[in-house]
This record gives C-alpha cells, sequence and structure tokens, in this order.
C-alpha cells in the first residue's frame, strides 16, 4: 500500500473548489435560473441542466483524478546532495 | 402475467447464479487472483446504494414529485467529489487500525468506549431496520405484480408459509451466511460477497436501462415524443419545475439543500455503503477512480427515471389507478413484453437483494461484536481468562444476527405492510445514520472531539430524530393515536419544535437533531479535557497519515504495562483460532527478530499488535476489554501520553538524522572511490614514467660504458677510432644531461615548482631568433625555412625563454623529419582577437591521425623505433606544459602537403585563460 500522504492522487484544492461549485450549481438560487418553460431539444430545460451539470461535475472529477500527477519535484525524497 | 413457478424458479435459479459468483470470487481470492482488487468492480460494489427504493421508488418519486427524486443522487456525487480526501482518510484509518464497521470506528476513535459501540448498533438497527422491511417489500410486491397481473386487485395475503417471499429471505439469509461468515477474518473482507454484489450492480443497471430503452423508444418516440403527449396533461407540466409537485407553489429549497446533504453523508454513513467502502476495500488508492465511476453509475440508472415517470402517466393515465412504484414493471406487462418484465423484475431482486446482503453482514457483525460479545464478557466463566475456542461461537453469533435481522425485517413488512412508514422510509433511515456524522467526521478532523461529547450528541441527536421523524411516521401510521403529533404541549409538537413552521418535516427533523447532535458534541467535548486515552485515539485517527506506521516511521503506542507471553498467545488463540494466532506470533517473531515465538519479549508493541488483530475479529472495544483483562496496565495519565510522543518524535527525528548521515556518507564514499581511482591512476603514471626515463637513461648508458670498455681492453686502439669513439661518449652524455635536464624540468612544471619568468613577449621577435639559431639544423639536411609573420603582433605575457624553448623544439622537430631531399619547413605567425597563433609545418611523412594524441604523450615517440630519428620522447610533452601553462593549447594536424602541422596558441593575457579557438586556427594549418 502506497503510505505517501498524498497517495499520488488528485491534490486537494481542485477537488475541494469541485465541491464548492457543486453545491452552488446544485442548489437553490442557481437552480431557479433554469426553472423556466423553455425545452432543449424538446426536454424541459430544468432535467437537462441538472443532467448536464451532473455529468460535468463527473467529467471534470474524472479529469482531476485520471490525469498524471504532475510531478511536484521530490519535496521529500530529493535531497540536495552538493 | 407470468405463472407464480416460473417466477419462483428464475428467482431462485437468480440466487444460484449469485452463489456460483461468489464462490467463483472467493476461490480466486484464495488463489491469490483476487477479481475484486481493481477500482472498476470496487466502484461496482459501492453502487450497493441504489436498493430497491431506488429502483422502484425514483419512479414513483419523479411521478409525484417530478424533479425532487434527483437530490438523493445529487448529494451521493458532492460526496463523491471529496471521496479522495475524507473516504481515503477513513479507509487509512479503517485499516491501520483493523476496524470492521462504523461502530467500531466511531468507538475507537473515543477511546474504544463499548458504550459508544453500542449506541451507534442500537441507532443502526432502529434505523435500519425498517429499510431492510422496505427491500423485502420491493422482491414481495414485483412478485405479486408478475403473478397477479397490473390490473387487478392483489388478492388477499397468502399465509405466510406460502408466500414465496418467505422463502427468498431465507435463501438471502443462508446466502449471506455462506459468504459473510465463512471465516473469521481479522480484516472482515468478503471476496465472494463483493464480487456477488458487483455483478449484482451490472445487473441492475442493465436491466433498469433495458426497460428505460424499450420505452422510450419502443413505446414512445424518443424522449421529447414523452415529454410533447405529456403537454397533454395539465397536471403533468409541473413536474418538471422546482415548485413543482410536493413543494406546490414555493420551491422548499431548504427541503432541496437537506435532502442533497442527507444523502451526501448518508453514502458514507450508511452500513452498507460503510462496509462496502471502507471495509472491503483493497487498495485505497481505488477510491480515485471509482468516485468517478460510482458517479457515473448513478447517473446512468437515473437517465431513465423522469421518462419512465412521465411515460407510465401518460400511458397509463395521471391517477390511473396504477402504483407509479411499479412502473419498471407494468410497463414492459402492459405491452406484453413479458420477458422483459422478467428482466425487469430480476435487476428489482438484485437492487433488495444486494442492499439486504451487504447491510445484514455489516449490521450482524456490529450487533456480534458491540452488542452480543460485550455482554457475554462479563458473564462469569467467561471472561478472557476462561478457556475454550470462540471463533466458532463467534461466527455461530453473526449467523443468528444475520438470520435475526432478515426475520425482522420480513416480520417488519408483513405488520407495516403498505403502512406510511414504510413508504417514506429511506430518508427516514438516511436521517437515522446522519446522526453519526458529527461523531465521525468530526472525531477525524478535530482531536477535541471525547467520548461524552459524542455519546450525548448521539443520542440526543437519536432521540429528536425519533421524536420528529420516526414516532410521527407510526402516529400517521395509525399506530400511535394521532394525538401524538400535537405533542404534550404545543410547543412541543413533533412536527413544530418551539413553533418552528415553513420547513417539510424532513428539514425539520434534519434541523434539529443535527443542531442538538453538534451542539451536544462540541459542547460537552470543550467541557472537559480529553482522558489519556481519548486524546492518544484522537491523535492516531487525525494523524493517521503522519503517525499510522509507515514503513520509515514506527506508530507510538500508548501502552505502558506487564504482560506474560503465555496470556497473550492463550488469548489470541481463543480468539482467533490456534493457526492465525500462531502465525500472528511466528509473524511477530520475524520482525522482532526474536529466535522463536517462546523468546519473544511480551512488550508495548506485542500486546498493541495482538489487540489489532483482536480488534478485528471482536472489535476494538472488545478487545480492548479482553487485553486489558490479561495484562497488567498502568493507567496512562495525559502526561505520559505526550511522553510517549515525545519518545516518538525524538525516534521520528533519530531516524531522520540517521537517513541523513548514511546518505551522505554514501556521497562520501562515493568521492573517496573516485579519489581513489584517480590515485591510482596516478601512482600507474608514475611507474609508467619511471620505467621509461630509466629506459630512456639505460640506453645512452650502455653505449658509454660499452665503448669505454673497449677503449680500456683495447689500448693499442687507433687514435681516429678512440676519437671517434669518445666523441660518441661525449655525445651520449650530452643526451644523457639533456634527458635529465628535461625530465627534472617536466617535475618540476608538473609539480609546480617551476619557476616562471613572467614578461611582455613580442612573438615576431621570438619566432624570428628561434628560426635563426635552427638555421644550422636544417641547413645540415639541405631544408629550407620560410616565415610567415604579419608586420605586427600584439604583445603577449609570458615567459620568453620557455617560448622560445617551446619554437626550438617544434622546430627541431620538424629539422628531423624533413626528408633528405627538397625539405621545407614554414613557420606562421597569425593574431587573433585576444590571441596568437603559432604553426610549424613541414612536408615529412605526417603524423597518421590515431597517433596524434600519442605523441604529447611523454616518451612516446611515434613511428617506426628503427627509422625515426633520435629523441628524448620529452620535448613534446614539455611544449604542451608551458603552453597550457599560459592559458593556451597545442595541438597536431595534417599539413596541406601531407606533412605534420603542429600549432600552438596563446592568449594576449594568460588570466583570460583558453577561448576555445583552437578548431578556428587548425583550419588554417
Amino acid at each position: 500500500m502506497n503510505r505517501h500522504p498524498d497517495g499520488g492522487g488528485p491534490r486537494r484544492g481542485p477537488l475541494l473548489a469541485l465541491f464548492c461549485a457543486a453545491l452552488v450549481l446544485f442548489n437553490f438560487p442557481m437552480l431557479t435560473v433554469f426553472d423556466r418553460d423553455a425545452t432543449v431539444f424538446g426536454l424541459p430545460l430544468l432535467g437537462v441542466a441538472l443532467f448536464a451539470i451532473w455529468a460535468g461535475l463527473i467529467g471534470l472529477l474524472a479529469w482531476i483524478s485520471e490525469r498524471r500527477p504532475e510531478r511536484r519535484s521530490g519535496r521529500r525524497h530529493r535531497k540536495d546532495l552538493s | 402475467m407470468v405463472a407464480a413457478p416460473v417466477v419462483l424458479a428464475i428467482s431462485l435459479g437468480y440466487l444460484l447464479l449469485l452463489f456460483a459468483v461468489a464462490a467463483h470470487g472467493d476461490r480466486r481470492g484464495a488463489q491469490g487472483r483476487s477479481v475484486i482488487g481493481n477500482p472498476w468492480v470496487y466502484a461496482l460494489s459501492w453502487a450497493v446504494y441504489s436498493s430497491a427504493w431506488t429502483y422502484f421508488g425514483s419512479v414513483g418519486r419523479a411521478a409525484a414529485g417530478g424533479i425532487w427524486f434527483l437530490p438523493v443522487y445529487l448529494g451521493p456525487m458532492l460526496a463523491m467529489l471529496l471521496a479522495w480526501i475524507v473516504l481515503r482518510k477513513m479507509v487509512r484509518i479503517a485499516q491501520t487500525y483493523r476496524i470492521t464497521s462504523i461502530a467500531d470506528f466511531i468507538a475507537s476513535r473515543y477511546g474504544k468506549s463499548p458504550l459508544l459501540a453500542a449506541a451507534v448498533t442500537l441507532i443502526t438497527v432502529v434505523g435500519i431496520l425498517p429499510y431492510i422491511a422496505l427491500q423485502v417489500k420491493a422482491v414481495s410486491a414485483g412478485y405479486d405484480l408478475l403473478v397477479h397481473g397490473a390490473d387487478q386487485p392483489a388478492p388477499p395475503r397468502a399465509t405466510w408459509w406460502q408466500n414465496g417471499t418467505l422463502a427468498v429471505t431465507l435463501a438471502l439469509a443462508a446466502f449471506t451466511i455462506v459468504f459473510g461468515t465463512r471465516h473469521l477474518d481479522s480484516a472482515e473482507r468478503h471476496e465472494g460477497m463483493v464480487a456477488a454484489i458487483a455483478f449484482e450492480s451490472l445487473v441492475k443497471l442493465g436491466a433498469f436501462l433495458a426497460v428505460g430503452v424499450f420505452v422510450t423508444w419502443g413505446m414512445f418516440d424518443g424522449p421529447a415524443d414523452i415529454w410533447a403527449r405529456a403537454q397533454a396533461f395539465p397536471e403533468l407540466q409541473s413536474l418538471l419545475r422546482l415548485g413543482g409537485g410536493e413543494g406546490a407553489g414555493a420551491f422548499g429549497h431548504t427541503q432541496w439543500f437537506a435532502m442533497t446533504i442527507l444523502s451526501m453523508f448518508s453514502v458514507l454513513l450508511l452500513p452498507r455503503q460503510f462496509q462496502m467502502m471502507v471495509v472491503e476495500c483493497v487498495d485505497e488508492r481505488h477510491i480515485r477512480r471509482a468516485a468517478w465511476v460510482f458517479s457515473a453509475y448513478l447517473l446512468l440508472i437515473n437517465i431513465f427515471v423522469l421518462p419512465l415517470a412521465i411515460g407510465g402517466l401518460v400511458h397509463f393515465g395521471p391517477g390511473g389507478g396504477m402504483d407509479p412504484e411499479t412502473f419498471v414493471l407494468s410497463l414492459p406487462m402492459a405491452e406484453g413484453a413479458t420477458a422483459l418484465a422478467l428482466v425487469a423484475y430480476i435487476g428489482g431482486m438484485s437492487a433488495a437483494t444486494g442492499m439486504l446482503i451487504v447491510e445484514t453482514v455489516a449490521v450482524s457483525t456490529m450487533v456480534c461484536n458491540d452488542l452480543v460479545m460485550p455482554t457475554l464478557l462479563r458473564l462469569p466463566g467467561f471472561g478472557a481468562r476462561a478457556g475454550g475456542d470462540v471463533t466458532r461461537l463467534l461466527l455461530n453469533i453473526r449467523r443468528a444476527a444475520i438470520v435475526a435481522v432478515l426475520l425482522l425485517g420480513y416480520a417488519y413488512y408483513r405488520i407495516a405492510g403498505d403502512a406510511y412508514a414504510l413508504v417514506s422510509i429511506g430518508l427516514i433511515s438516511f436521517a437515522a445514520v446522519t446522526q453519526f456524522a458529527p461523531a465521525l467526521l468530526g472525531g477525524i478532523y478535530w482531536r477535541g472531539g471525547t467520548a461524552a461529547g459524542a455519546l450525548a450528541g448521539l443520542l440526543g441527536g437519536f432521540a429528536v430524530w425519533a421524536y420528529t421523524l420516526m414516532l410521527p411516521s407510526m402516529a400517521k401510521s395509525g399506530w400511535l393515536p394521532a394525538g401524538f403529533l400535537d405533542g404534550p404541549f404545543p410547543l412541543l409538537a413533533p412536527e413544530a419544535l418551539l413553533g418552528m413552521t415553513g420547513l417539510d418535516n424532513l428539514t425539520h427533523s434534519l434541523f434539529w437533531s443535527l443542531l442538538v447532535n453538534v451542539g451536544l458534541y462540541v459542547g460537552l467535548s470543550l467541557s472537559r479535557a480529553p482522558s489519556a486515552r481519548e486524546a492518544t485515539q484522537a491523535l492516531l485517527f487525525v494523524d493517521v497519515f503522519e503517525r499510522g506506521g509507515g514503513a520509515a516511521e514506527p506508530a507510538p503506542i500508548f501502552w505502558r504495562g506487564r504482560a506474560r507471553l503465555e496470556d497473550l498467545v492463550g488469548l489470541a488463540t481463543r480468539l482467533l483460532g490456534p493457526l492465525r494466532a500462531q502465525q500472528l506470533f511466528q509473524e511477530h517473531a520475524a520482525e522482532t527478530g526474536a529466535a522463536s515465538v517462546e523468546a519473544i519479549t511480551a512488550d508495548a508493541r506485542l500486546v498493541d499488535r495482538v489487540e489489532r488483530q483482536l480488534a478485528g475479529a471482536v472489535g476494538s472495544a472488545s478487545a480492548r476489554v479482553l487485553v486489558a483483562s490479561v495484562v497488567q496496565e498502568e493507567p496512562l495519565g495525559i502526561a505520559d501520553v505526550i511522553e510517549i510522543l515525545d519518545e516518538a518524535s525524538q525516534l521520528r527525528v533519530y531516524a531522520r538524522a540517521l537517513e541523513e548521515k548514511s546518505l551522505s556518507l554514501e556521497a562520501a564514499t562515493a568521492e573517496l572511490r573516485a579519489a581513489n581511482e584517480a590515485l591510482k591512476s596516478l601512482d600507474h603514471m608514475k611507474d609508467d614514467f619511471m620505467s621509461s626515463v630509466t629506459h630512456e637513461l639505460r640506453t645512452p648508458l650502455t653505449s658509454i660504458r660499452a665503448l669505454t670498455e673497449l677503449m680500456l681492453d683495447t689500448p693499442d686502439m687507433e687514435e681516429a677510432q678512440r676519437e671517434e669513439f669518445l666523441r660518441i661518449v661525449v655525445g651520449e652524455s650530452e643526451r644523457l644531461s639533456r634527458l635529465v635536464n628535461q625530465v627534472l624540468d617536466m617535475a618540476k612544471m608538473e609539480s609546480g615548482h617551476a619557476e616562471w619568468r613572467i614578461a611582455d613577449v613580442d612573438m615576431r621577435a621570438l619566432v624570428s631568433d628561434a628560426v635563426r639559431l635552427t638555421a644550422g639544423m636544417f641547413d645540415e639536411r639541405g631544408a629550407q625555412v620560410l616565415m610567415d609573420l604579419p608586420a605586427t603582433v600584439p604583445v603577449i605575457r609570458a615567459d620568453p625563454d620557455r617560448l622560445t624553448q617551446v619554437l626550438l623544439n617544434l622546430l627541431t622537430n620538424a629539422a628531423k623529419f624533413v626528408p633528405q631531399e627538397g625539405g621545407r619547413a614554414e613557420v606562421v605567425l597569425r593574431a587573433g582577437t585576444g590571441d596568437l597563433a603559432v604553426m610549424v609545418r613541414d612536408n615529412g611523412p605526417g603524423i597518421p591521425p590515431d597517433q596524434r594524441a600519442a605523441v604529447f604523450e611523454r616518451f612516446r615517440q611515434v613511428g617506426d623505433a628503427a627509422t625515426r630519428p633520435p629523441g628524448t620522447g620529452l620535448g613534446l610533452p614539455i611544449s604542451r606544459r608551458i603552453v597550457e601553462h599560459f592559458g593556451g593549447e597545442m595541438w597536431v594536424e595534417t599539413a596541406p602537403g601531407g606533412g605534420a602541422c603542429f600549432a600552438f596558441r596563446l592568449p594576449l593575457d594568460p588570466e583570460e585563460g583558453a577561448g576555445g579557438g583552437g578548431k578556428r586556427w587548425a583550419s588554417r594549418c
């Protein structure tokens, strides 16, 4: 098991930012923006918007999670030997 | 309609398939080729979140409240965004301290309090039982619908033993016992069960999507068509507006927010979720991918909910008598797609059974470890010092708990039936487990929480939950007098505490229960300092990433006292079984370097290890009691804790210092090795030098000696002959002294003791003088010397005598090598920017490219030894050193005519060093 505190995974910053964004997007009053009688491709706007936001969040989460972590040049391991 | 035996046969067939999948998973796990050790299966196992409440209930809620079915799935999305941060910490804690249930987790955090563990277990059982009943009902209702058809009223219930539901429940109990309690595993991992649950998740997703596609594109012409046809029903218009459905009128945004938060916590805190996400986690790195895969799963399984709900309402007509919760089954049935209806039924069954299996495994572990075991341990004659293997007993308690939980769920369903309590039970259960959030999440991020605070918060929150949500739901079902809803005083009305109005009952209950919960937790925690044990556990939990016992930094062990090895062995054998106990002590012996199990010292590390293993088997609270009963412990005070921590951090400092030392040692070793190599090669060179010098000295000595001996032995030698010999002797002596001088010269230069007399030098004059001095030699060989000097050259700073030596050396060389006839040498002086270059060309045989480097080595005279002119082999090396001393460089090229071209370059000011103009000048050769 990887014992490094970061676990080599995504950094906290982007995840927390995404969480806050989701909290805003999924709640009042943001939802009232989509709450109207319009339709998109014949579908009610509110439903389409909620699913689209949801899918977008999943996409971003997947992107943040799966991209290769950029090398944080050895804060821990590489020591200055000069 | 489908014949009852067919449905039963298919149900049992499906359960058999589950058995096969689980058996396969267990077998592969035993072979070490786990099928669950990847993030995809891990994510699918999380999808146990989608129970029958999702599968059938979502459509029902969507038909009634439109978009309001969504918050229950948006909450998990929020949770998943933080899974890598929060869930990973929970997993790390659980795996480090061998925690196997949520009750154990909370109890362990607050000083391994048995009371807390029992409280969490009780809350779980009370909160979850109706939820279990709901799953049983779903299976039963689906069965009824398939067998009796949708349009007929369900026949009066058959007596309980004729009902297929009981058979399914018992079959599930059997499955859960076989794969949930096959053996006592200290990590409580169930490979086969997880494999089966992941498989079930695929089945229910596939079935739901199949029905969705069938309805959307088979019965209608795509989702837009469904919506277009819904326009005919004005009452459906509001479904996709925020104010629609339940909220009628104004948008109940507090309720929306409450449901999002509720489900966000539930996806982490429901016993089945905790079991799958935390306890069954194979590798915490899997969370990274599982988080978004699980989110995508939820999105997929919800994508057809609205089309199904609205399509069903359009098809059957709003208020058409058909229960929207059965649309998944009744829509295909209405179209005569019986096979699809069966598939949908299997999907619903997989949703229900998955939830039932995992929930009962989780709850049975909690009941066994946190309710039954602590009670048993108090019984006289059962304490830790009693003998006998209890592993079998432990398993049997769990098996009994599984059967009991499932049967209780079944009984609840039989009694409660279609009561209101069952319909809304999903969210009520969510609200119950949300009471764990302050103690659990607070516990892993805040060190100040204490057991008293956690216990009070949990019980207070639970009491408020029961009073404001659970009991009112019972009152509405008619089990309590309706007057209950008015409360003893108007201010204490369960659904309007202190007269709070304007909130729906769920939000109202959530607000008050969490307020009481958090208030008591924080308030009591702050009012009293944590005990030593609470403080140590807080430290181990909050700082799990820093102190969790990585390879480099051992975790601090907060234990002091005396233990006897045999007591610990006896205890472990009793609770883990002889095999596992033996393995445990052998591993410990191997790690501590003890020669055998008998030679282990019973120190704090061993006690900690045994306790952790026991915690895996019976829960941390019971393990604590058991261990404490066989060892003599010194009670730890806060001062002791700080001391132990200091020791640990001291150790950490030492370890780090040691690591740095060894690193610098390594570096030093490397440097020394390099220096040694350099010294060796220098030594080797010196040896070479010595042997070359002696060799060179011997040659003239030999001829001198031979000639003088000859003269001594031949007194009557002719005068002319003698004179000739003496001339040779003189010549050889001169050569000898020249050689010695040169060697001394070289040695001085190399050791840095040579004397340099720096003056302004005019190279034009220097070159002319040198040519004049060597003119005799060229004349002897009939060769001519040409000079190519510019009109003026800058003055350089150098030692004129040494430079003359260099020029003489090069000219002498040229003179030696020019051919007998038509020999020609040329000296060229050129001024560049910042430096001067001198080239001496001849039309001799030249130097092959592969030997060019060698001519500058000491005593290396290139060419055939027999035909080459005599020399010491030191002239060129000395010349090169002189040039290099002044910051220049010397090299050799092939002259245009095929001869050799020796060239050197000198910077005008030696301080500026070599500028690398060699190649530039070389091209002029």
